[in-house]
């Protein structure tokens, strides 16, 4: 987190800010700790271990070239680990990044800072099956650095160790029958594309130099510790895993999750319990009915679009790689985004026994989602419906049977929770209630059956 | 009612009609009447068939009188023609609308009150003089703004929230709406909107006096136990006896009917009427025994809905009159006048042939 993702990205101060509300809880922390086997770790009779230590290894272009041009070809994650240590502080002014994830964004958007005027990002894939997300890829193409896609790099050419360039085939996707992808040579003739210095960003792996083979912790065929999916437990049974190290790369959101699940694990297992036996979530659901026309959630629906977060000048940015790229949004604008949120988690609850099927909610319902009829089998339902009905992937809410024999069904996908609906029911057959689903913690209370 | 406009926000993929309008460009403001009003079924029912048929929203003119009917042309057609016009008027303002301007669909929006006590002349001789327009009649049995009170229509009783039975004798503006001449003539029900639509299509596209009738409960003063106007009472005695689908003359007929349950009428403009029968011996184009039929189902306790009459050959009002084609405010100055020549032609049209000196008439 610290040290691969570039500053202009995520300033120190964010991590400081967010590492200190668990750090400022009491936590007795030891840094510039060197952890070199795991053996001494446990030697040290700890009742519990988490180790959450990351996909520290990026994975190298085994090409022609790769060996004599060396101190031209960078892995991309060590390289950014440099330059967040401050001990990488320039490159030269042409460079091609290999790979089209995030790590590539950052590498090709640190080299901009750094002094490179010629920087473009080489890929495999096409431009929409590029594991980057969509707005760092934006913000790459916003940086000036152009995306080639289908080249596949082919051998490093350099001139008795001083790198010249790359030399790529060119490719195109063609899929069986399963829908796999395969890459197939065009039968263009290769291109040759000049450079001074490469940053390899074709994926992650990981690494557990410090955990010895005979410690008893077992590990799958692709080098991952082998772990309870639900418990995150591996097979020394007080050692837990957790984020990249655990199932390996993803991102920041999930690593956080697992640390919540091995922190209800480390309890359990602390106070002796079942690992299996793991308390609930818990839920609310409360009416927002304030009035008969006033909710207690912004019903209102937002027509305005969404509105990209205002940015620094590049000249500004490009000069300073520690430099925030994101101004943020203004309280107008954050407000004015805020308010576009659909308050999927006001849920439209029906009680069919308070329906009298006047039909008032089908009829204000801005979206049609609301059909009085006839019950059928799904299929058969959604082409029935006042809103063609196609997103299967998102479920039908059928009522129980109606006095007139008829149900009610709303279409979810199409829903705004506007609560117009509920405003309209005359016997109050609408609510609209609000869900809150709050994850089990550690230590929290099983309930009583 | 509510507070907040309708979300303008639409789907990519919402429907469109011919013309390129959603069935949200044919609605009106919010409706201001009580939640699970019978009404705003019925102002969405006309929104749905409007936008089935093409209309232009610009050649529609709405008319109402007074009440909570009344109020409802504010609520659908927001881009339409609408003359909301004193208690009961409606029928003659709407006629004078019609002659003025033939070339607009002309939709008269009124209730039990409007039409069959303050303006039951009016709605009388609107049918009978044959006026091209759809009479619609919300009719609920109480007069709402005024807090419940039995109407007109009211069925003889029947009892009101205060518990009230009622003792006259109810007016059933479809068995005068028969007797009176109008050429099409149906009743349906604000909670049945497959039958109610397609009513409210037929009419659209009938040429002479359409009246529907539809009963539209009062959720605030009708929809108790004892009220023969509330919504379980009119779905227990609710005797459909045909249902309609109205076909375009663009359209093709696609589904398949068992012989002899169908029935088909050709309308003046080519769309064509299909009558699924539903009572085996129920015929629309005979109207003594339509009126018959009604009378006796009505003493057996029975609604009777569905399209009760209609005549395809029938003529309007500007047919009587032999009108001009063109609307008047279209008409140029040399076309209202001609000039003396034309003027000494009339006038000698009418003298006597020989020569005899005029007569005053007596």
């Amino acid at each position: 987190m610290r040290t691969q993702i570039p500053k202009f990205r995520l300033p120190d101060s964010v991590i400081d800010e967010e590492c200190g509300y668990i750090l400022n809880l009491g936590v007795e922390a030891h840094f510039d700790h060197w952890v070199g086997s795991l053996k001494e770790v446990l030697a040290e009779g700890w009742d519990a271990v988490f180790v959450g230590t990351g996909a520290p290894r990026g994975r190298d272009a085994d090409i022609p070239g790769r060996q004599e041009a060396a101190a031209h070809i960078h892995i991309g994650i060590e390289w950014l680990a440099n330059v967040a240590f401050g001990h990488t502080t320039s490159i030269s002014e042409r460079v091609i990044v290999l790979g089209g994830g995030n790590t590539a964004m950052d590498c090709c958007r640190s080299a901009r800072r750094l002094g490179g005027k010629d920087v473009k990002v080489v890929v495999r894939s096409g431009f929409d099956e590029m594991k980057a997300s969509p707005w760092e890829k934006e913000e790459a193409i916003h940086e000036q650095i152009p995306i080639i896609n289908m080249h596949v790099p082919k051998e490093f050419v350099h001139d008795n160790g001083k790198l010249k360039g790359v030399l790529f085939e060119i490719v195109k996707a063609e899929y069986d029958e399963k829908g796999r992808r395969k890459l197939v040579p065009t039968g263009e003739p290769d291109v040759f594309m000049e450079c001074d210095d490469v940053l390899v960003a074709i994926g992650q792996e990981n690494a557990f130099p410090w955990i010895e083979k005979d410690v008893g912790l077992e590990f799958n065929k692709w080098g991952l510790p082998v772990l309870n999916e639900t418990t995150f437990q591996s097979t020394i049974p007080n050692v837990f895993f957790g984020g990249d190290s655990a199932f390996g790369p993803k991102n920041i959101i999930t690593a956080v999750a697992h640390g919540h699940e091995a922190a209800i694990s480390i309890d359990l297992y602390c106070k002796g319990k079942n690992l299996n036996d793991r308390p609930p979530p818990t839920f609310n659901l409360v009416s927002q009915k304030m009035g008969i026309h006033d909710w207690s959630y912004d019903n209102q629906v937002s027509e305005e679009g969404r509105k990209k977060v205002p940015v620094k000048s590049l000249e500004k940015t490009l000069q300073d790689i520690k430099l925030e790229l994101e101004l943020g949004f203004d309280p107008y604008m954050a407000c004015s985004e805020a308010e576009r949120c659909l308050n999927c988690d006001v849920e439209t609850v029906f009680t069919h026994k308070a329906c009298i099927e006047c039909d008032a909610c089908a009829d204000i319902c801005p979206t049609e989602c609301i059909t009085f009829t006839a019950n059928g089998e799904e299929d058969d339902l959604r082409s029935r419906l006042k809103a063609p009905s196609s997103n299967r992937e998102q479920a039908l809410y059928v009522s129980d049977v109606l006095k007139t024999g008829r149900v009610l069904v709303k279409d979810e996908n199409i829903c705004l929770h506007c609560g117009m609906c509920a405003e309209r029911c005359p016997t109050g057959a609408w609510d609209m209630q609000k869900f809150f689903l709050e994850a089990a913690q550690a230590g929290a209370e099983m309930p009583k059956t | 009612m509510t507070y907040l406009a309708k979300p303008k926000l639409l789907r990519p993929d919402v429907p469109r009609n011919a013309l390129g309008y959603t069935k949200r460009d044919y609605e009106g403001a919010i409706s201001t009447l009580c939640a699970g009003c019978g009404h705003d079924s019925i102002s969405a029912a006309v929104v749905q068939a409007c936008f089935d048929l093409d209309v232009e929203p610009h050649r529609v003119a709405k008319l109402s009188g007074i009440g909570c009917s009344s109020k409802t042309p504010d609520y659908f057609l927001g881009n339409s023609h609408g003359f909301n016009t004193t208690h009961g008027r409606m029928p003659s303002v709407l006629t004078g609308a019609a002659l003025a301007n033939r070339d607009l669909l002309y939709m008269g929006v009124s209730g039990d009150g409007d039409s069959a006590s303050i303006g039951i002349g009016q709605f009388a001789h609107a049918m009978r003089r044959g006026v091209n327009m759809v009479y619609l009649v919300e009719n609920n049995g109480v007069y709402g703004l005024t807090k419940g009170q039995f109407s007109a229509t009211a069925d003889k009783g029947s009892k009101s929230k205060r518990g009230v039975i009622n003792s006259d004798t109810p007016i059933d503006l479809v068995t005068l709406a028969l007797q009176l001449g109008a050429s099409y003539v149906a009743r349906s029900f604000s909670g049945d909107k497959e039958q109610l639509i397609p009513l409210i299509k037929g009419a659209l596209r009938h040429r002479g006096p359409a009246l529907i009738d539809v009963i539209s409960p009062c959720v605030t003063f009708n929809n108790h136990a004892g009220s023969t106007r509330s919504y379980d009472y009119v779905r227990e005695h609710n005797e459909a006896v045909n249902r309609l689908d109205v076909i375009l003359p663009r359209d093709k007929i696609t589904a398949s009917y068992p012989a002899g349950s169908l029935r088909r009428v050709v309308q003046h403009d080519g769309s064509v009427l299909l009558l699924r029968k539903l009572h085996e011996n129920y015929d629309p184009s005979d109207r003594v025994a339509a009126m018959n039929y009604l009378q006796e189902r009505a003493s057996m306790g029975e609604i009777v809905t569905g399209l009760l009459y209609v005549d395809s050959n029938a003529e309007d009002l500007h047919r009587h009159l032999n009108t001009v084609e063109k609307p008047l405010n279209q008409l140029c100055y040399s076309e209202l006048c001609p000039g003396s020549e034309a003027l000494e032609a009339l006038n000698q049209s009418l003298r006597r042939v020989g020569g005899d000196s005029d007569v005053a008439g007596g």
